[in-house]
């Protein structure tokens, strides 16, 4: 498996620690219900098909990087830099 | 037998080998098949379960029969194919699996028993008594079964492994992968041609064919000169490609010294991991045996191998050869033996229309139905369409038609597809992304369409590239249709008809198993064994598909087909792991005090990847308790000095960092003064602690954060994560400095004292401050910190000055009666003081838990403030920090009762998680969490350790052992 990482080219998967699935980026608001938290921390899609996750890449730039790719074809379909998505950043 | 004249052997480099302690003579170019057979060798190993004699069946990879040990000083490596393996000065191997000698082997005996031994018996026949399964039959089963055997030593041989990157992958040589090749080379892309034999050419070198009108051997060398010449061009030979994977990736096994000999330096295998843009499987087809009653005998072969040793090693397998076939094709094996002066009694044609003019008999309709010859074939019978006859012969080719060697294109799940015309499985178009198949793989089997599909194949790989495809004329060579009619056994004879020669399953046993309503093909295989040895089926899975399709009464696409996996061909653990035995398994870090400490004596210890002095002993101490006991006193009385600079440390800058730190802390930073450190307590997102460790302040916008040794990575995720994820506009920047600055310990009431000879002058530092200070010309910097509860100091200097700082440090602190400290009282000192370390926040624990949940600011949000006001997650039914102590040792993991209740899970009260003899208190102490502990204090409790036989009675207390009012601390 490999990842085009935006700054550092195509690099292949050692590279790169997997964290988890993109829900890890919608934190809900510190007075947000238990259940909001609940959902934040523990409760996941299992997708067929496509899947956004979260990727580190420890040996190359430290970035944190939003992969969408297909669980059934393994095909990669978009990298970008969580730091760089629109709307996510404070 | 070797013929004057033929072959592609360097005659002028004659090698000598051993078989089986017989010396025997080769030539460079040879594999060890091809020149035991030039020395008249047909018996070469017995076979799995019946210990059967048996010969060499082919001339490649896929070899089931002629599997060798090959002996080199202390090693010995089993299962080697014979056919693979080439000879030179000194090789020596060993036949396999008999007892006492491969012409009489007693466990010959299986052969007799057969009719007890058939698939599936072991399963029926050692059932009961149930306990003997264990203790007797599969011991005695093991003993008996099986292929090589180990040395039993570790392999100290070397091994690489090793990246390449190309725009083409071609992945096999033969006419498709060298057209594809030379397509590729000439529009300018970055080639890797990889093929698995010592000689590039594949049947061009096998095969008497004819490319251009001259000889296909001298075609291959001039487009192999071309290609050598070219700098894009990379040319591996010896190189199996073994597994396709994702994103253009191979797995690829190189054979770099195996075919040499031992020398120094030289690498015996290299696993490749080879990154190809578009790929090329011209992988060719591998010949199908036929079955008929006694078909392993040795000298029956592959028609195709007999073949390749007649035109690649000039050697002939017998004096008096019979051919037999379904298919046009292999009658050139009769015509080629012929032409070079060899007996061939007969061609035996399974189809009833095949033709009969040749210049050697040829019977229509023939069906083999048995062989003779213990050790060796000696003859043949068969019926045909005029009757029956029996051969004297010693050498029977055989051939039932070809398998496109496909595997690669369904090791990414592709499901190969039935062609009836061929009788033969093809790859699935598009099996896997960015790769074609061409030529023989692909299930086109002439010369010329080989030619054809590898220049397709490549210039689709340089269209998809964006490169132009260069004018290149296809030469000109044979283009014969493939004329074939399926057949795979001899109906209506009794005697066992081999399918897969390396496991010995039969067609009977395929038979039993659909019989026994195993009908599915994976069923089958797994009740058979069938397809499950070495070679994985290559050989025998589509035949033995075929039998299966026939007893169900289903065609084979019905039936389906196993799913090939990874490797390809047996691949070396020691080639995929190169590298990582002893001290290659993991890296390892050193202190620059690393050799200060050696000298001393003193044991090292792992800490992660690093490695820390366990203590430093003196003259007259037996015991590790004796030297941390000394060194606890020592620094409770007077100075220690230890190396903590395994502690992660991260530099942070920006005008957000005080607001950055506020959110990853659950304490307030930004209220921290200029030269100032504060303890911090780190929160995961679902609130339990993460870790815990002193931030500085050096500045108004700049921050050195301190992280436990384990953490220091997981830390600076963390903190990579919160920032990009979060708050990826705020102005604050992060990096390790770990290894940037050497971090020594100064502790106890002598600790100002040492530092004021070796600073001149001493800052005036309050507790829990920083200072900048100069040491000759190098700047440092002073923390007044502890970890072991007395006054004391952390002195950092840049690293490579760390060395000689400490020498000094410690050559000081001896003039004031102290000295070095390591691993083990540092714990005994922490311990006492209740500290804690990752034995208490392993990840289940929350700050309540440790006693720290005023840490939580009310003010502010923190990273896993909300989720740590969760309920359960405060409250008595927590198990929470205390201390334990006692008279006897207590066991780090033992778990804690209440006294007089029974033990077992429902009771448990909480376990121990650090232990230590404390000679500052003279007692046994544990930190432990105990179930609404903070309210015990004072109670007994009972430590129960199964493991260390530990059962004991220990009193409550608080963490917190010695000075828990820190007036040492604050001197």
């Amino acid at each position: 498996m490999r990842l085009t990482c935006p700054l550092c080219g195509a690099r292949d998967r050692r590279e790169f620690t997997y964290y988890g699935a993109e829900d890890y980026l919608n934190r809900p608001a510190p007075d947000a219900p238990p259940q909001a938290w609940d959902d934040y921390l523990h409760n996941r899609d299992n997708p067929a098909g496509v899947t956004r996750d979260l990727w580190y890449h420890d040996m190359g730039c430290s970035s944190w990087l939003l992969v969408t790719r297909n669980t059934v074809t393994h095909e990669i379909l978009a990298v970008e830099a969580v730091a760089d998505r629109k709307g996510g950043a404070a | 037998m070797r013929l004057a004249g033929k072959g592609l052997i360097d005659r002028g480099q004659p090698v000598t080998f051993t078989f089986d302690g017989s010396t025997y003579q080769g030539f460079r170019g040879d594999t060890l098949a091809s020149a035991l057979l030039a020395n008249d060798v047909r018996l070469v190993g017995r076979s799995f379960k019946y210990h059967r004699p048996r010969g060499i069946l082919t001339a490649g990879s896929e070899e089931p029969n002629a599997m060798v040990e090959i002996l080199e000083g202390n090693q010995q490596t089993p299962n080697v194919r014979a056919t693979v393996q080439e000879v030179f000065d000194g090789l020596a191997a060993r036949s396999q699996n008999r007892f006492p000698s491969l012409k009489f082997d007693l466990l010959g005996i299986n052969d007799r028993l057969s009719p007890f031994l058939s698939a599936g018996f072991y399963y029926k026949t050692f059932m009961w008594p149930r306990p003997f399964w264990e203790k007797l039959y599969e011991p005695l089963i093991r003993r008996a079964a099986g292929l090589g055997s180990l040395s039993r030593q570790h392999d100290e041989a070397q091994y690489e492994k090793a990246w390449a990157f190309c725009d083409v992958l071609v992945i096999g040589s033969g006419p498709a992968g060298l057209m594809a090749a030379l397509t590729a080379a000439r529009a300018g892309a970055d080639v890797i041609l990889a093929e698995e034999e010592a000689r590039m050419g594949g049947r061009l070198v096998s095969d008497n064919l004819r490319v251009d009108g001259q000889p296909g051997v001298d075609w291959v060398e001039g487009t192999l000169a071309e290609l050598r010449a070219l700098p894009n061009v990379r040319l591996m030979t010896r190189t199996t490609v073994t597994g396709a994977y994702d994103d253009g990736t191979f797995g690829a096994l190189e054979r770099v010294g195996l075919h040499c000999g031992p020398a120094p330096h030289l690498p015996r295998e290299c696993f490749w991991r080879i990154v190809a843009g578009q790929s090329v499987l011209a992988a060719g087809a591998l010949e199908r045996p036929l079955a008929f009653p006694d078909n392993d005998r040795p000298g029956i072969m592959l028609a195709s191998a007999v073949r390749s040793y007649l035109h690649r090693y000039g050697v002939v397998p017998g004096h008096r050869i019979a051919l037999i076939a379904n298919n046009d094709a292999a009658r050139a094996t009769a015509r080629d033996l012929m032409a070079a002066g060899v007996k061939v009694a007969a061609i035996l044609d399974t189809r009833p229309d095949a033709s009969v003019v040749e210049d050697c008999p040829v019977y229509v309709n023939a069906q083999i139905t048995g062989t003779a010859g213990r050790l060796g074939l000696t003859s043949i019978t068969f019926r045909h369409a005029g009757g029956s006859a029996t051969l004297e012969v010693d050498t029977l080719a055989m051939s039932g038609g070809w398998n496109p060697t496909l595997h690669l294109t369904c090791h990414m799940n592709g499901r190969p597809l039935w062609r009836e015309d061929i009788a033969a499985f093809v790859p699935a178009p598009d099996a896997v992304p960015r790769l074609t198949p061409a030529g023989a793989c692909n299930g086109t089997f002439s010369t010329a369409g080989a030619f054809r599909e590898g220049q397709d194949a490549a210039r689709r790989a340089l269209a998809a590239l964006g490169r132009s495809a260069p004018d290149l004329a296809l030469p000109q060579a044979e283009d014969a249709p493939y004329a074939l009619a399926a057949y795979w056994e001899t109906p209506g004879v009794e005697g066992r008809q081999w399918l897969d020669f390396a496991n010995d399953v039969t067609t009977k046993d395929v038979k039993l198993s659909a019989q026994e309503n195993f009908r599915s093909v994976e069923h089958m295989k797994r009740y058979t064994t069938q397809g499950m040895a070495p070679d994985q089926g290559k050989n025998s899975n589509v035949g033995a598909l075929a039998v299966l399709a026939d007893a169900t009464g289903r065609g084979i696409p019905q039936t389906g087909t196993t799913t090939f996996r990874p490797p390809y061909v047996p691949t070396s653990i020691a080639a995929m792991g190169a590298g990582g035995r002893g001290a290659g398994f993991a890296p390892q870090r050193f202190l620059t005090s690393d050799q200060a400490s050696r000298d001393r004596g003193a044991p090292m210890i792992e800490a992660g990847l690093w490695y820390r002095p366990s203590y430093f002993p003196k003259p007259g101490e037996t015991t590790w308790l004796e030297a941390c006991n000394r060194e606890t006193r020592m620094l409770r009385d007077s100075v220690g000095v230890a190396d903590v600079s395994t502690l992660g440390k991260i530099d942070i800058q920006g005008r957000d960092a005080a607001r950055f730190l506020d959110l990853v802390y659950t304490n307030t930073f930004s209220t921290l003064p200029v030269g100032r450190v504060r303890y911090g307590l780190m929160l995961r997102e679902d609130g339990h602690v993460l870790d815990d460790g002193t931030s500085a302040r050096l500045g108004e916008h700049h921050f050195l954060m301190t992280t436990t040794t384990a953490a220091a990575g997981l830390v600076m995720r963390h903190l990579d994560f919160v920032h990009q994820a979060f708050c990826a506009g705020w102005d604050v920047r992060f990096t390790s400095v770990t290894e940037s600055w050497a971090q020594f310990a100064v502790a106890g009431p002598k600790a100002r004292d040492l530092l004021a000879t070796l600073l001149g002058e001493m800052p005036d530092l309050p507790f829990m401050g920083v200072a900048d200070v100069t040491l000759g010309k190098v700047r440092a910097r002073l923390f007044r910190i502890s970890f072991s509860g007395e006054h004391g100091y952390e002195i950092a200097i840049p690293t490579r000055f760390g060395e000689a700082l400490f020498r000094d440090l410690v050559a000081r602190a001896e003039i004031l009666g102290g000295g070095p400290y390591g691993m083990e009282a540092l714990n005994v000192l922490r311990i006492e003081k209740g500290f804690i370390t990752h034995a208490e926040i392993h990840g289940r624990t929350t700050a309540f838990d440790i006693g720290m949940e005023r840490m939580v600011s009310a003010k502010k949000d923190c990273i896993g403030k909300a989720a740590a006001a969760r309920p359960g997650m405060t409250g008595p039914e927590r198990d929470q920090l205390v201390g334990l102590k006692a008279t006897s040792p207590m066991g780090a993991g033992a778990h804690l009762f209440t006294p007089g209740d029974r033990v077992h899970r429902e009771t448990d009260q909480g376990y121990v998680t650090s232990v230590c003899y404390s000679p500052t208190l003279d007692a046994h102490l544990a930190l432990a969490f105990l179930r609404n502990g903070r309210a015990r204090h004072g109670e007994t409790i009972r430590v129960v350790d199964h493991l260390r036989k530990i059962d004991i009675l220990a009193e409550v207390t608080d963490p917190v052992f010695h000075d828990k009012e820190g007036v040492k601390l604050r001197a």
